[in-house]
């Protein structure tokens, strides 16, 4: 049985079985469905990697090595339990009316169709293809985005869509570049295009020509990633869009630009020989972390609020990846786990947060923890397992990433720790007046789910606390292939 | 056809799809933004076809009828429309400066061809020269999106890229693999018919077409609540 | 010897040849406005008229007044005088540098510019400013597209660019097709023809030339108005000469100058009717407009200078 055909094409008939359910309930229900689905099929996928160095399928266009397969994993499990969460979330917009029967269809479609998209860039092996699915999930993402129709969410809609494009845009240009120069070396066809090769052939590519590619690639997947100055449609677009789509973009789609950065930052490597690919990843990453860190604390919407940690985040993933040893690597691939699971169960609790408050405005949601326990002691947990406190994962990827600073480049650890420190105080400044605090007057009982939240942040704590031995021995396979093109 | 001869007339459709770039930027008024965005499609029908021809590669003829009918009919005839139902095909659009407009988009040339020349002289195709002409199409569109101030012709600053690089990918390179074309062909197609959609929500919501006014409502959310 | 003769020829021909074409070419806009015209040699008789009329001078005329219509018609008559029409190589061709032409224009130029505020009228001090303004942007863009030539021939002496021309293979060359677009933009506006400045009009607020030449009259207008036709015909033989050289006599023969003659005849007769065409079927432009059409020139220029180095130095 091919898991690569199954675990793509799931999504795909739920995406347009979905698009003909009109019944929102039973929608619903079957989104949920083919989520899990999906979720198996990843995992049989994943079972099939195990023990092997990499697997090739269906005549080169898939390739799964160790690097991906986790990501597979983790893309098709948050899809999962997003689908959980917004059963009960969605069913609420649908009663306070800001949503109508046929968007929820359109919800449902476009949230598979945009799984379909995040899948097939993760297994492709194509970077051509992994263009286009980019862009496909992104498509998929503007119409979800602009889902409430009201002005501010069809603006963020458009300046995601704007500004994306572009970003986009640049990265085919990058993409057209690296082609331009494989095709001398690999002949004029698909496999020019095939990562895998590239990778084996990555020392005949001409370094000039990757070098430039590589800064256009660099410009146009980190518009993806949230870096900045290419962030501004981020905090937008997660503050207008319904939550859920807030959760998938921070959990898993910013990965998926991050992911292809990092294929590409292999490849360059691999031809230049040189720390240039790592040494711009590293200075967009310190300057995104910073920034990030210090725009947090002048936000008044929960949702923006979290959407700048979440730049904050895929900053330090970038920098660590940018570091380039093994041990960042390690770190930065731990990271990117944690970050997706600890994140996506924030937005999950903030969306319930501010379906029962009314508002997303911090300063007028208080004591959620008097209102309802789970929701408060879930925000609580969340923000200290964001925040990096231990025993979270995001502790111990966190002092992974700083050993492995302190290791290389001893200077760069204090403005390190500094965005990290501001944009923990950040957090805890907004967040404890809205946990604790009087709840105001007009706070709502609304229906909650918070098994996904639960699940997210448990297995945040076991990574914290023991890595399974087949995900460690992933992430130090990935590490040394990340790491091993480098000089 | 001899290569000298391909090269040539390639040479020669590169040097008109700069020119393009150029008048894309310094037109003031909605259609002939179109009517430029039409030619530019035909011209790029048109060289994947000659270098089709020259090269032999018969799949970049299907990329060739593709991009006529998309992106030399479709698109425009879809932008069109939207122009007349939105009545905006009279409004004078407000540039930020043509002048300085100009003086960048020059700027921008230079700089696209001092960073594409050392590495273009590398290959070996009939069309290597195109390289830099497409590098400097890529980044004028890019000008062109951020500085116009309508929604309209943001997007076919946006279309323009998109041309601009499949430019880049048939000038360079002899085109991508048919697979990988016809996935960027699928994108931009639903990517304008988002477009197409969002026209008609912002004119509802906005009343307006400029990007100042959709961001004002971004802006100001935060007092409104 | 002959060389020296031919040269002669070649400027007296420019000199005379230069009133008749004018005259063709406001014949050849009246018959396509359905008018009979006044036929082709009605410049001469305007000249010889005015040269046979006394001239009258403004009380407060200084000698750049006076001088003024004697440098120009010298200036542009030199100028025309070095440009090869006929023959490729003469005794004065080392002096037709395309640089010292632009000079020697800008010297009529900045006469002219001082004779028209030199009375202290509105009209000639507001020609001289807009005169001025356009002069500005129209040299940069008119040397502009002659560099992209220049730099090929590494030359920007027009008898080394011609033969440069001649001694290339015809190839398909992008960066002289904009150069040729903008020159002919340029000589247009330099020449003061429509869409940028109307001879035939006096209308005061769009004329830009002739609000210079308003307080002239007598010999000194003759020769501003034989000058400004020498200057249509210097620009047209520019053209031909940097553009479509073919057919220009390389050795001074007899045979060959008359052969020379006839091609250039035929190749100025085809750019006039074109030029009649296109100021028949435009509108003039605002004023205003005409910085974007000289910047527009430029910018054609620059375009082809650019794609000269990444089309053909890499090639």
């Amino acid at each position: 049985m091919n898991f690569f055909l199954a675990t793509l094409l799931t999504p795909l008939i739920g995406g347009v079985l979905l698009a003909m359910i009109r019944n929102p309930k039973l929608a619903a229900k079957l989104n949920v469905l083919t989520s899990c689905v999906t979720f198996t099929f990843s995992l049989l996928l994943a079972f099939t990697v195990l023990g092997k160095d990499s697997i090739h399928a269906m005549n080169d266009w898939f390739y799964l090595d160790a690097y991906n397969v986790f990501l597979v994993s983790l893309t098709a499990f948050v899809g999962m339990t997003t689908t959980i969460f917004s059963k009960p979330y969605m069913q609420h917009e649908l009663e306070i009316g800001r949503v109508n029967e046929r968007r929820i269809r359109l919800y449902h479609s476009m949230y598979q169709l945009f799984q379909f998209g995040m899948l097939l860039g993760f297994t492709t092996n194509n970077i051509g293809v992994l263009w286009v699915s980019l862009e496909l999930a992104t498509l998929a993402t503007v119409l979800l985005v602009s889902l409430y129709r009201t002005p501010a969410a069809i603006a963020a809609a458009w300046k995601y869509f704007i500004l994306c494009g572009m970003g986009i845009a640049l990265a085919l240009f990058g993409t057209i570049l690296v082609f331009f120069t494989s095709s001398m070396v690999l002949g004029h066809g698909n496999e020019a295009l095939t990562w895998s090769l590239l990778h084996a052939n990555a020392s005949d590519l001409d370094p000039a020509v990757m070098g430039i590619a590589f800064c256009f690639l660099m410009v146009g997947y980190g518009t993806k990633v949230g870096l900045v100055p290419m962030h501004a449609w981020l905090p937008d677009a997660h503050g207008e869009g319904p939550t859920p789509v807030s959760a998938v973009l921070s959990g898993l789609l910013l990965n998926l630009a991050l992911y292809a950065l990092v294929r590409f930052k292999m490849l360059v490597d691999g031809s230049t020989n040189t720390d240039m690919a790592g040494h711009i990843m590293m200075g967009f990453g310190m300057i995104s972390l910073l920034v990030a860190a210090m725009s947090l604390h002048k936000q008044t919407d929960i949702k923006r609020m979290f959407s700048f940690s979440s730049i904050e985040h895929m900053a330090l993933m970038t920098f660590a990846f940018g570091l380039g040893t093994p041990l960042a690597a390690f770190a930065a691939l731990l990271h990117m786990t944690v970050h997706s699971l600890v994140k996506s169960g924030i937005f999950f609790t903030v969306g319930h947060a501010a379906q029962m408050m009314g508002t997303q405005k911090m300063s007028d949601i208080r004591g959620l923890i008097y209102h309802y326990p789970g929701i408060g002691w879930g925000l609580l947990i969340g923000t200290a397992a964001i925040a990096g406190f231990p025993p979270f994962g995001v502790f111990m990827s966190e002092f992974l990433l700083f050993t492995a600073t302190i290791e290389s480049y001893p200077w760069l650890a204090a403005p390190l720790l500094l965005g990290l420190l501001i944009g923990m105080a950040g957090l805890f400044r907004f967040v404890q007046p809205m946990v604790y605090g009087e709840p105001p007057e007009h706070a709502k009982d609304v229906r909650v789910n918070m098994i996904p939240v639960y699940v997210h942040f448990g297995l945040a704590l076991l990574l914290g606390l023991a890595i399974p031995a087949f995900l460690s021995d992933w992430y130090h396979q990935a590490a040394s292939l990340i790491v091993g093109g480098g000089a | 056809m001899s290569s000298m001869m391909a090269q040539q007339i390639i040479d020669g459709l590169a040097a008109l799809t700069l020119l393009i770039s150029f008048a894309l930027l310094a037109q003031h008024r909605m259609l002939s933004v179109l009517h430029w965005f039409a030619a530019q499609g035909l011209l790029l029908a048109i060289t994947a076809a000659v270098v089709a021809y020259s090269s032999g590669e018969h799949e970049l003829y299907i990329s060739a009828i593709m991009t006529l009918l998309l992106k030399g009919l479709l698109l425009p005839w879809m932008l069109w429309r939207v122009i007349r139902e939105l009545h905006v095909h009279r409004e004078v659009e407000p540039l930020l400066n043509s002048g300085v407009t100009m003086v960048i988009a020059v700027a921008v040339t230079l700089f696209s061809f001092h960073v594409i020349q050392p590495i273009q002289v590398t290959a070996d195709l009939v069309t290597h020269n195109s390289m830099a002409i497409a590098t400097a199409c890529v980044l004028l569109s890019m000008l062109m999106m951020i500085t116009r101030k309508k929604a309209i012709t943001q997007v076919i600053g946006f279309l323009a890229v998109e041309n601009s690089l499949f430019f880049a990918a048939i000038g360079a390179t002899n085109g991508m693999p048919l697979v990988v074309e016809i996935g960027i062909a699928f994108d931009v197609l639903i990517a304008a018919l988002i477009f197409g959609l969002f026209f008609f929500q912002i004119r509802d919501t906005f009343d307006s077409m400029e990007i100042d006014t959709m961001n004002a409502s971004l802006v100001h959310k935060d007092d409104d609540e | 010897m002959s060389s020296m003769f031919f040269q002669c020829l070649q400027a007296m021909l420019m000199l005379l040849m230069a009133p008749v074409l004018a005259g063709f070419l406001s014949t050849l806009k009246a018959r396509l406005q359905n008018r009979h015209g006044a036929g082709i040699l009605q410049p001469w008789r305007d000249i010889r008229k005015l040269f046979g009329k006394e001239v009258v001078l403004a009380e407060h005329a200084s000698w750049i007044f006076r001088f003024t219509p004697y440098i120009v018609f010298t200036a542009t008559a030199m100028a025309a005088s070095v440009v090869p029409a006929l023959l490729l190589d003469t005794p004065l061709s080392l002096t037709a540098d395309v640089i010292a032409l632009v000079a020697l224009l800008g010297l009529a130029r900045f006469f002219l510019a001082l004779a028209g505020m030199d009375i202290g009228t509105a009209f000639g001090g507001m020609g001289a400013s807009r005169e001025m303004t356009f002069a500005a942007l129209a040299e940069p863009a008119m040397l502009m597209s002659v560099f992209v030539l220049a730099i090929g021939a590494h030359s920007t002496n027009l008898t080394t660019m011609i033969s440069h021309t001649l001694t290339t293979p015809l190839l398909i060359q992008p960066s002289i097709a904009f150069a040729l677009v903008a020159m002919l933009m340029v000589a247009i506006a330099e020449a003061g023809r429509i869409p940028i400045d109307n001879p035939t009009t006096h209308l005061e607020l769009t004329m830009i030339h002739e609000a210079m030449l308003l307080e002239y009259s007598g010999r000194h207008l003759a020769l501003m108005e034989w000058a400004s036709m020498v200057k249509l015909l210097l620009f047209s033989t520019l053209i031909i000469d940097l553009f479509i050289p073919w057919g220009i006599s390389v050795e001074s023969s007899f045979i060959g100058v008359l052969l020379a003659f006839v091609i250039w005849l035929l190749k100025l007769i085809v750019l006039l009717v074109a030029l009649a065409v296109l100021e028949t079927s435009l509108a003039k432009l605002r004023l205003f407009e005409v910085p974007q059409y000289l910047g527009t020139a430029f910018v054609l220029a620059f375009l082809g200078l650019i794609l000269h180095y990444m089309l053909e130095v890499g090639a």
